[in-house]
């Protein structure tokens, strides 16, 4: 449904956007991740026609934005960043306004149904200056799902609001998601865990990593953390795993517990285990800890971060 | 169509939404009444002259070209700008001239619900004078203010389009008005053909020399429907422009 290709954009001298390329499929859910002025914004005001790319292309269901910027953008459920809405208007009046403008039929009972949805119904005579920024967002959302998109676009589409609201947002993005395709940015990384099947990490301008949750984290943790713990006292079984083919950095967190790393091609697990119940310990524990995409994130973007799992050199200074 | 129409709607409800309508409204109307109550006082007493239907025209286009329409049409596109919400009307599915049109034409309306209060006036005159007074003056007046208020509105549309802060639009378009209003005076003094162009350009020439005099000319009509076109092409393009910005 989304179809970006070599899409780039400048400010003056600044390069906002470099050259990214993606593809977001209908039924997708795709987040879109990355530190403050990315440029994820950038690339989604491109990609709903309110900028024009200094080059490349968008397309919205086979639609050109700059060409067929019409029938694109019929297609788009759009909600900015900043979710600027008419103050001087109620919500009522506000939505059927934009239901107006993108010419729905039967404008009064889908906006309605709207309200319903996002349990607005209460607050639909009152002025949006007055509403919370909660409730904003909520008709921010209710604005953007109105016309039942193809193609739904949020920027940072939980941020403000209270954690029962989040898990409504979410739930009700993982529902549009199942027909429409959804493209959120968020810098809340369970969040992206959670509702999308597709995250891409955009750093400076650049998409850095494009997976699956769980291949992301596969995937850029080379080997895998293990953790084992064993009734009484561990210090003697550390000679005995150590020579174990596939185990590559140990070391003791405590005085049952100890930590080491093994590839995902070669997992020492197995032998690791036989190993210590041979020498006569109690197996207590014996589990994997991937990075969270939290750390996974950290590393993608911090330049000079040291990265635990791919270099074994300490950062230096 | 249908967006104009929609964009136009709102833009017009908006007036009422702030004082600064109300306010403006009740200030013109009053001093309008009070002139006009003046001047039958005067004629009544003194004896010596007939109030014209086209005096409350006369009193009622200084406030409203310098004062009402700069005012009322500088937030149109600029206040749109400053908090964000053109964000959601470009994306949405409508072309930038429907959205500029739009907007002219709601703030067209609102100009001309309020002229349509000062019809009063020429009323109340037709009741007062024996035989009653000239419609076709009227008429022809009242089609001149009309055009006037038009381009004057697309000026005041097209000028916000250009800023994002509502008040250096409000300058912006009542320099712009001083200046179609005197551009056309050097012409009167002396010839040339700049001059004569420059003499073409001014708002009142069209408007005091025919329209007033109860004369309706095509060439006046012609001069203010392109000056508004060209007017709301220009707030088009800037809005479009803003984009590349």
């Amino acid at each position: 449904m989304i179809h970006v290709s070599n899409l780039t954009k400048e400010y003056g001298n600044r390069r906002a956007v470099n050259e990214i390329s993606f593809k977001v499929e209908k039924g997708e859910i795709v987040g879109f991740l990355g530190p403050n002025g990315a440029g994820k914004t950038t690339t989604m005001r491109i990609l709903t026609g309110y900028l024009p790319p200094s080059s490349g292309k968008v397309e919205i269901g086979g639609y050109d934005i700059m060409e067929h910027s019409i029938q694109a953008r019929r297609l788009i459920g759009y909600m900015p960043e900043t979710v600027p809405l008419h103050q001087d208007m109620t919500v009522y009046e506000y939505l059927k306004f934009m239901a107006d403008l993108r010419k729905i039929k039967n404008a009064k009972q889908r906006v309605n149904e709207v309200l319903a949805q996002l349990h607005l119904e209460e607050r639909a005579s009152g002025y949006i200056s007055k509403l919370s920024k909660g409730l904003k967002q909520r008709v921010g959302l209710a604005q953007a799902i109105l016309h039942q998109p193809e193609v739904l676009i949020l920027d940072e589409p939980t941020i403000g609001l209270d954690p029962a609201q989040i898990i409504e947002v979410r739930n009700l993005i993982r529902q549009i998601g199942k027909q429409h395709t959804v493209l959120l940015s968020t810098h809340i990384l369970p969040e992206a865990q959670q509702v999308c099947n597709r995250v891409l990490i955009i750093n400076k301008g650049n998409i850095i990593a494009e997976d699956t949750t769980e291949h992301l984290q596969a995937r850029l943790a080379g080997s895998q953390r293990v953790i084992l713990r064993v009734r009484g006292e561990i210090s003697p079984l550390l000679p005995l795993i150590e020579h174990t083919p596939g185990v590559l950095r140990i070391s003791r967190q405590n005085d049952d517990t100890l930590e080491f790393e093994t590839p995902h091609a070669e997992d020492a697990r197995p032998q690791v285990a036989r190993a210590a119940i041979e020498a006569g310990f109690e197996l207590l524990e014996l589990h994997a800890v991937s990075l969270s995409l939290e750390e996974i994130f950290l590393q993608l973007t911090h330049e000079d971060a040291p990265v635990p799992m791919t270099t074994s050199e300490p950062a230096e200074q | 169509m249908s967006n104009i129409w929609t964009i136009a709607r709102r833009e017009y409800k908006l007036f009422f939404f702030s004082p600064i309508a109300y306010v403006f409204l009740f200030v013109t109307l009053l001093l309008l009444g009070l002139f006009f109550y003046l001047d039958l006082f005067f004629a009544v007493t003194t004896q010596q002259f007939v109030p014209g239907a086209q005096r409350t025209i006369q009193l009622y286009i200084f406030p409203m070209l310098f004062l009402g329409i700069p005012v009322l049409t500088m937030r149109t596109i600029a206040d749109e700008n400053r908090s964000g919400t053109l964000e959601l009307l470009l994306t949405a599915p409508i072309h930038d001239w429907e959205l500029v049109i739009g907007k002219w034409l709601g703030s067209l309306l609102f100009f001309l619900t309020s002229t349509l209060v000062t019809l009063v006036y020429p009323l109340i005159l037709n009741f007062q004078l024996d035989p009653g007074i000239d419609w076709g003056v009227v008429i022809s007046a009242y089609t001149g203010l009309i055009l006037l208020i038009s381009t004057m509105c697309a000026v005041g549309v097209s000028v916000s389009s250009f800023f994002s802060n509502p008040v250096a639009a409000m300058f912006a378009s009542l320099g712009m008005m001083i200046i179609f209003w005197i551009i056309g005076s050097p012409a009167q003094v002396t010839g040339g053909t700049f001059t004569q162009v420059l003499g073409y350009l001014g708002f009142p020439d069209h408007f005091y020399d025919s329209f007033m005099r109860g004369i309706i000319r095509a060439q006046d009509v012609i001069f203010y429907v392109s000056m508004t076109i060209f007017a709301l092409a220009l707030g088009s393009t800037s809005v479009e422009t803003r984009r590349w910005r």
